[in-house]
């Protein structure tokens, strides 16, 4: 198994930067859009994102919630092993609020496809967005797209794309993983 | 964490400590799904299940046909009291010709103790037993454990007191199985005449004084007097067991440390439990209820994970 950084500290600062900005520039200041991040890991992203706009940006009261999509995955009872759901925290409605969706890596969209149809249980949002720390292109199986991307990533299947945080891994980077032939 | 190592809930002897874990944690999950604006997942949109019940049930039945719909399952339903079971069809061949209209799960409710597990020999459907007569209830226990532990934390080192009927109670074998699985400490207390010989030797205490067995535990879990399934007399009278068994205001206001009060249901109020106790702060009675969806849903989430498309 052999590990490429694609994206260093430093980088990776700039990039939730710019996504940042971008959040700005569409929903001002938060007053009617939710921020939502998909367990496991676009909790994470989503913490960053949220402290980033507080610290950097000057925006106040943002809410936010943790969606898990366990129960809505269109794999069950079709893979080995066991689905372990995680916590969802959504202590609100979203009826007609922007959802912004936040994870980590975009690749099939399956898990969003999820997401979309988990979230109606908490209202009907008026408008969905998606926001993706990186998006590796070309391996989609359902039509979706992110609104915001990091960064795009160009790989092949047998690969694996692995962000770390200080927090968890005591370095910010994004390596491609791919198994030694 | 791994998937269930069992493809059936007939009792909570087959479960082992991690199997026992991880539908406690599902649960949980399951609770929050409970509380959301539309409580609905589609998670068993594929899956047909049979709620066969050979024995009257109110809570139970309506608990895993809530369970059942709320994760979209299509759900049957059956009751022997009308039924060709009247007519003389045996059990396997009832089973047998619900499942030729493809259901994949029973839930079944039987008088015979050990029904469900000879019916998960015969037929191929995941199997669970809603109660068996006074032998096993083990989405019971699952539903209790859950509720102490969200009340009081962790099971482990706790003291449980199921005080009432044993004899006659699938509950209590149950709870006395899982509760010792999780590292509780278990007694039993009642009149000699309902507490069945082998308990010690599941190594539980027993006792036979109300007022000792509160002052012991940390949990109450008082059992209903099943006059219904008494075909000898196990007590004089009903005032005679009330004035011995019978968990009143005064014996809660008198203790030290305040415990927590359960009951499987149905009460019977003013025999086992005062109307008082039962709706005071220390019952968790209700609860109880709307855990045992969540519990449920559990259960039918971890079972049907193991019946893999194209395998069942």
């Amino acid at each position: 198994m052999s590990k490429r950084e694609i994206i260093n500290s430093r980088e990776l600062n700039i990039t939730l930067n710019r996504l940042c900005c971008k959040l700005v520039e569409n929903h001002g200041d938060f007053s009617e859009s939710i921020l939502i991040g998909l367990q496991p890991r676009g909790a994470q992203v989503l913490e960053r994102i949220v402290r980033l706009l507080e610290n950097e940006y000057n925006v106040k009261n943002i809410r936010t919630g943790l969606l898990d999509i366990t129960f809505y995955r269109d794999d069950f009872r079709r893979r080995d092993g066991h689905l372990q759901p995680n916590k969802t925290k959504i202590d609100f409605l979203v009826e007609d609020q922007k959802v912004v969706f936040i994870d980590d890596v975009l690749y099939t969209g399956r898990s969003v496809r999820a997401a979309m149809d988990a979230i109606l249980s908490f209202g009907r949002p008026a408008k969905m967005e998606l926001l993706t720390l990186i998006d590796r292109r070309f391996s989609r199986d359902l039509p979706i797209q992110p609104d915001y991307k990091g960064r795009q990533v160009d790989s092949i299947e047998s690969q694996r794309v692995e962000v770390l945080w200080k927090e968890i891994n005591g370095r910010d980077a994004v390596l491609l993983t791919e198994p030694t032939s | 964490m791994s998937e269930l190592s069992v493809n059936h809930l007939l009792g909570i002897k087959h479960l082992d400590k991690e199997d026992i874990q991880l539908i406690l944690d599902t649960a949980k999950e399951f609770k929050e799904v409970l509380n959301r604006p539309i409580k609905k997942v589609p998670t068993l949109r594929d899956i047909t299940i049979a709620n066969l019940f050979f024995e009257n049930s109110t809570r139970t039945r309506l608990s895993f046909e809530l369970a059942e719909k709320r994760l979209s399952a299509d759900v049957v339903n059956f009751s022997a009291g009308s039924s060709s079971v009247k007519k003389g069809e045996t059990l396997i061949d009832t089973v047998n010709n619900i499942l030729s209209m493809k259901v994949d799960m029973v839930v079944m409710r039987h008088p015979n103790p050990g029904a469900a597990e000879f019916l998960s020999q015969h037929v191929d459907a995941s199997i669970i037993n809603a109660g068996d007569g006074a032998h096993e209830h083990p989405s019971q226990a699952l539903l209790d454990a859950f509720s102490i532990r969200e009340k009081l934390g962790a099971l482990q080192g706790l003291k449980i007191a199921i005080i009432g009927d044993i004899v006659h109670s699938r509950v209590a074998l149950s709870n006395v199985l899982l509760l010792q699985k999780m590292g509780a400490e278990v007694m039993v207390c009642g009149p000699t005449t309902l507490i069945p010989k082998y308990m010690h030797t599941l190594g539980v205490r027993v006792e036979h004084n109300l007022q000792t067995a509160i002052e012991w535990c940390d949990v109450a879990n008082m059992l209903r007097v099943q006059h219904e399934r008494q075909d000898l007399k196990y007590f004089p009278s009903i005032a005679e067991y009330r004035a011995q068994y019978g968990l009143t205001m005064e014996h809660l206001d008198a203790l030290d440390t305040p415990i927590v009060v359960m009951h499987p249901g149905p009460i019977n109020r003013g025999v086992e439990i005062t109307s008082e106790v039962a709706d005071s702060e220390h019952s968790i009675i209700l609860e109880q209820v709307e855990n045992g969806v969540a519990v449920r849903m559990a259960v039918l989430y971890l079972l049907a994970e193991k019946r893999k498309l194209g395998t069942s």
